[in-house]
């Protein structure tokens, strides 16, 4: 039987209004306002380039973000899924409503309001549901009495190139690596590179895969502070993705990728789950805290 | 790079699917195709006081399986991202078409190249909905040509460090 429990811990309210407003806002600002940490990566990758052609496109890239920023536009056309990370403080308590409807109300006003293309349709009948929900909400509960809201604008064609594998523990390091270089080598031009590289190692296939997406929330570049084997992976699988020629739009050049972001738990020992999450250079997140 | 001016279509996964099921049913298309031109792309929506929202290209390699067809009806030119099958480069090269390749992600600069934009058919696919656009200067790359280039692969081996 449940017993209703009174405690002295005091719960912080947040209405649901407040929510969809702050949803709304990620997500029209995402899609228009380029991050700095992604203009500045791009802006190092022009220097280091190589190819002429390749430059032409960067400077293009860096071109549009600036026409998006300064006239409110999408930087791409495809706004994409709206994919959400929350983060409740336990000591939080909502009012006004249910949260989860809240956050699809932010994505509806948003991608209405803000002239944001609706990407989202039914997987077999292909009938678009016009409102781009449902999002993808990755919920989870923290410490604290503050809710935070990261709003990840995913492209379907840096989506498409992704993918996850369950390799056995004998592949080991070497596995993995050979793993990541061949899915960003098929992927090709059709990421829209110069990409960023999310991986997830390690736990269960669907954790590999929610780690993969959330090392794309980094800042471009940022190397893995946790754990040293990591960041040397980084580097090195980095080296070897611009040595593929794939280039800038795939269109040939030094730069493939700007960065590699990995992240790792422990896993099953009969597993070894490797997730590779690509990102086209239109990396879209936005955070706020509540 | 090129820069390309006239009249195109868009058309991406759902119109091609529509237009492959007419042809199938020996159904008229909406559009005529002969010496068309498709855009793989679906804009964002357009604002008020604009002629068109954001606009770039969509992964052309899905509609590789459509495109032999759609040349047979009179298709010529194709636009849109990344490397295409051997079939469509076969097909460009025997009907003497081109597909050139766009720069994703670099929509709001492309919207300034539309001048004019119509819906023509297809509404009810929202954003897939084929439209015609008169473009001016729209930068591109000759990615596949009659004489059977392929400029994605040679430019990536041009640049590849072999280990």
């Amino acid at each position: 039987m449940d017993t209703e429990i009174t405690t002295k811990t005091k719960l912080r309210r947040i209405n649901t209004r407040r929510v969809a407003a702050a949803v709304k806002k990620l997500f029209i600002e995402a899609n228009t306002i380029l991050g700095a940490d992604v203009v500045s990566a791009l802006r190092k990758g022009l220097k280091r380039e190589e190819s002429p052609v390749g430059r032409q496109v960067l400077e293009k890239i860096l071109e549009n973000a600036g026409i998006a920023g300064r006239e409110a536009m999408p930087i791409c056309q495809d706004t994409g899924l709206a994919v959400l990370f929350v983060e409740m403080g336990q000591d939080v308590r909502i009012a006004g409503g249910n949260l989860r409807e809240a956050i699809e109300e932010g994505v509806r006003k948003a991608y209405q309001d803000g002239y944001l293309r609706k990407s989202v349709c039914d997987p077999l009948t292909r009938a678009n549901t016009k409102d781009n929900t449902p999002a993808i909400i990755h919920m989870d509960v923290v410490p604290g009495n503050q809710l935070k809201i990261t709003a990840m604008p995913k492209g379907g064609g840096s989506e498409n190139m992704s993918a996850a594998k369950m390799l056995t523990p004998s592949a080991g390091v070497e596995g993995i690596k050979k793993f990541i270089l061949e899915i960003v080598e098929k992927a090709g031009a059709n990421p829209c590179p110069p990409i960023i590289v999310g991986v997830g190692i390690g736990g269960s296939l669907e954790q590999a895969c929610i780690l993969a997406k959330k090392a794309l929330l980094r800042p471009v570049g940022k190397k893995n502070k946790k754990d040293k084997r990591l960041a040397g992976m980084e580097g090195e699988l980095l080296k070897k993705i611009n040595a593929t020629g794939i280039g800038p739009a795939g269109l040939g050049g030094r730069v493939t990728a700007l960065a590699v972001h990995a992240e790792m738990l422990p896993c099953h020992i009969a597993s070894l789950p490797v997730a590779v999450n690509i990102q086209c250079h239109v990396a879209r997140h936005k955070e706020t805290t509540l | 790079m090129v820069l390309l001016s006239g009249d195109l279509y868009t058309a991406r996964d759902a119109a091609h699917r529509r237009m492959l099921d007419a042809v199938q049913k020996g159904l008229p298309l909406p559009v005529d195709l002969k010496t068309a031109a498709i855009f793989y792309a679906a804009p964002s929506p357009t604002p008020p006081g604009r002629v068109i929202g954001s606009i770039g290209p969509t992964t052309s390699c899905r509609m590789d399986a459509f495109t032999p067809l759609l040349m047979e009806q009179g298709l010529r030119v194709m636009i849109g991202k990344g490397s295409r099958s051997r079939e469509v480069a076969a097909a460009v090269k025997k009907y003497g078409g081109v597909y050139f390749g766009a720069i994703g992600g670099i929509a709001a600069l492309t919207a300034k190249c539309v001048k004019k934009m119509e819906l023509v058919a297809y509404e009810d696919l929202g954003p897939e909905a084929i439209r015609i656009l008169t473009v001016s200067d729209l930068p591109l790359v000759v990615a596949n040509d009659s004489r059977g280039n392929d400029l994605y692969k040679t430019e990536q081996n041009k640049w590849r460090i072999f280990p």
